[in-house]
């Protein structure tokens, strides 16, 4: 039964290796991806009411006890972030159906989906830091395959330049790994906490810790390091850079509060100042990149940036507050990025173009479309009955409480902007008069819209809903706040 | 002997740095490869360089040298080697559809997509 705890990284795992047997038979293919989808979406649902119920679950692989073996562990932040993946994955799956096209499906494009959730499940469940790096490799390899998946000259480009950067911070993650090995000895993240609170942080430590920053910094997007990303999310089909959008640059922000909150949390004068600075520079590059451009891919991608400034300043501020709003604001982020990418993708494939100045008029035929758009656009900005408001709102409060004011006025003047970017596309978009002739309603516009209506909905369901869904954020705070929760579940004291 | 080694694998980041920072791919990718290498030396170093038989309990010796980073090495060098292989392929597709292998030429323009 405690297998349970690996099964959202075992399942995709086995339904991509089926996959591969029947590589040309596409049918099938979908078939069993959009059934095991379902499966992954109840194994994870389930994952998350069991760890409600009976706190953190571990599962000792091989039956090695930690810190020996490797060591899986389900706590509440953990499941609620595989419940959004298998979700997201399953939106843009259905998504995938109707635009990636026979060629790329031909060609292993849903076995390579299946081990990139591998990878992201697998580094949200693991407990162990080299085990994250091999799953980081997991999720990068499938996601190096994906980019460049249909070969055009720009995805080339752009592949050649994102795995570059990645093997560079890959090769960053291992040396880092190497470090804190010299200094702790032990690989395990419990077991790492225990030793840095026994020696009480000394200075390499927090060279370590700022170290393993500049590794997810560079998986994550934040301020100095995220130059790759506006041109590599440039150049894949939407559902890829749907599911980049969604997934990827998230994971690097998880592992980001896994060690700020697990690890180095002794020295927070020091650390966490880093890291607000940073947040707060985030915020205002990707400001300016989402209010110069006319682009509706870029200036979602520029989107993306904001909002992994706002999670990552929640987290450095280091309250109870600001913590849960971070839970519940990264969660808002997956759902809102993946709906928004998907009804962007439509707008281009209806008008043709994704220039903004060349669209217009698309409400009078595709109302649906628009209306949607605008609920997602609001959601992103935090429109209170939506789902962003919760969690800015308890960010801003946790910054209060701290006495970070600045940071505060930054995040709150995010948000108009925010709100103007994706305003714009709604306004030049969907509103004033055609300049071209559009793709009149059919079939596949119509299903495309599924998902990302689907993803919509949810996400205002869980805005609406934020009530019921606070007990399962407290827990996840209560293990964030408290290491000693997490170090007794996993070495059983 | 770390002192040593310690030196060895900072000339081997700084050859690294250095190539990774030049126009031509090949010589990029060269980079890559020093810069895991210089990755994997370090873990090595770091795991202690003190004398012991090697990590096989037919050897029964007094003492053994440490057999995790080893472990982690040998994973690292498969990884590396998967990415190198995958890195190399592409920039052999990219040179065959684009022309060039120069990254200054590679930029985002009109024409070159």
């Amino acid at each position: 039964m405690s297998n349970l705890t690996f099964m959202p990284v075992l399942w995709p795992l086995f339904t991509g290796i089926f996959l591969i047997f029947f590589a040309k038979k596409i049918k099938l293919q979908r078939g069993i991806s959009l059934f095991s989808s379902l499966i992954g979406i109840a194994i994870s649902l389930y994952l998350v009411l069991t760890v409600h119920k009976q706190g953190i679950l571990t599962l000792g692989v091989g039956s090695w006890d930690a810190p020996f073996g490797i060591v899986i562990v389900a706590d509440m932040l953990s499941s609620l972030l595989v419940l959004t993946t298998n979700i997201i994955g399953f939106a843009i799956l259905i998504y995938s159906f109707y635009s990636i096209g026979e060629e790329r499906e031909r060609h292993y494009y849903y076995p390579v989906f299946q081990f990139l959730l591998i990878g992201v499940n697998g580094a949200f469940l693991t407990g162990d830091l080299f085990n994250l790096f091999v799953f980081f490799e997991v999720m990068l390899m499938a996601s190096y395959v994906l980019l460049v998946l249909g070969g055009t000259k720009i995805q080339l480009r752009e592949s050649l330049k994102y795995i570059i950067v990645n093997v560079l911070s890959s090769s960053f993650f291992v040396i880092m790994v190497a470090y804190l090995y010299s200094v702790l000895g032990t690989l395990n993240m419990a077991h790492i906490s225990q030793r840095i609170a026994e020696v009480n942080q000394p200075g390499i430590i927090s060279v370590i810790a700022i170290g393993f920053l500049i590794v997810f910094g560079l998986k994550g997007a934040i301020f100095p390091l995220f130059q790759w990303l506006p041109g590599s999310y440039y150049a894949p089909p939407i559902p890829v850079m749907a599911l980049f959008g969604a997934l990827l640059t998230k994971v690097g922000i998880y592992s980001i509060f896994r060690t700020y909150t697990l690890l180095f949390y002794h020295d927070q004068d020091f650390t966490h100042t880093f890291l607000a600075v940073l947040a707060i520079l985030t915020i205002i590059i990707g400001v300016i990149g989402a209010i110069a451009y006319w682009d509706v891919k870029k200036i979602i991608i520029y989107n993306i940036i904001i909002a992994v400034g706002v999670i990552i300043f929640g987290i450095s501020v280091m309250n109870e507050q600001a913590l849960s709003g971070s839970i519940l604001y990264i969660i808002h982020d997956m759902l809102i990025k993946g709906a928004l990418f998907l009804l962007v993708g439509i707008m281009i494939k209806i008008s043709g173009t994704d220039d903004l100045r060349d669209m217009g008029g698309l409400i009078k035929q595709y109302p649906v479309l628009a209306w949607t758009f605008f609920i997602a656009a609001i959601s992103l900005a935090g429109i209170p009955p939506f789902s962003g408001f919760a969690g800015k709102l308890l960010i801003l409060q946790g910054a209060a409480e701290s006495g970070a004011y600045f940071g505060m006025a930054v995040v709150l003047l995010s948000s108009l902007m925010v709100l103007y970017s994706v305003m714009k596309i709604f306004m030049n978009g969907f509103w004033g008069t055609s300049k071209i002739d559009y793709v009149l309603p059919n079939k596949t516009v119509n299903k495309m819209l599924v998902p990302a209506v689907l993803l919509v909905i949810i996400s205002v369901l869980f805005g609406v809903g934020t009530e019921s869904i606070y007990p399962f954020i407290t827990q996840a705070v209560d293990t964030l706040m408290n290491p000693d929760i997490y170090i007794k579940a996993v070495l059983k004291e | 002997m770390e002192l040593l080694m310690a030196i060895v694998i900072g000339i081997l980041f700084m050859c690294a740095t250095y190539l990774m920072l030049s126009k031509s791919i090949l010589r990029i990718i060269i980079g890559t490869g020093l810069l895991s290498h210089g990755a994997h030396l370090l873990i090595l170093t770091m795991g202690g360089l003190k004398g012991g038989s090697v990590p096989l309990l037919s050897n029964k010796a007094a003492s053994y040298v440490d057999p995790l980073p080893q472990a982690l090495i040998l994973t690292a060098i498969v990884i590396s080697f998967g990415v190198t292989s995958f890195l190399l392929v592409l920039a052999y597709r990219t040179y065959q559809e684009l022309g060039t292998d120069d990254m200054e030429e590679m930029r985002g323009t009109k024409a070159n997509e």
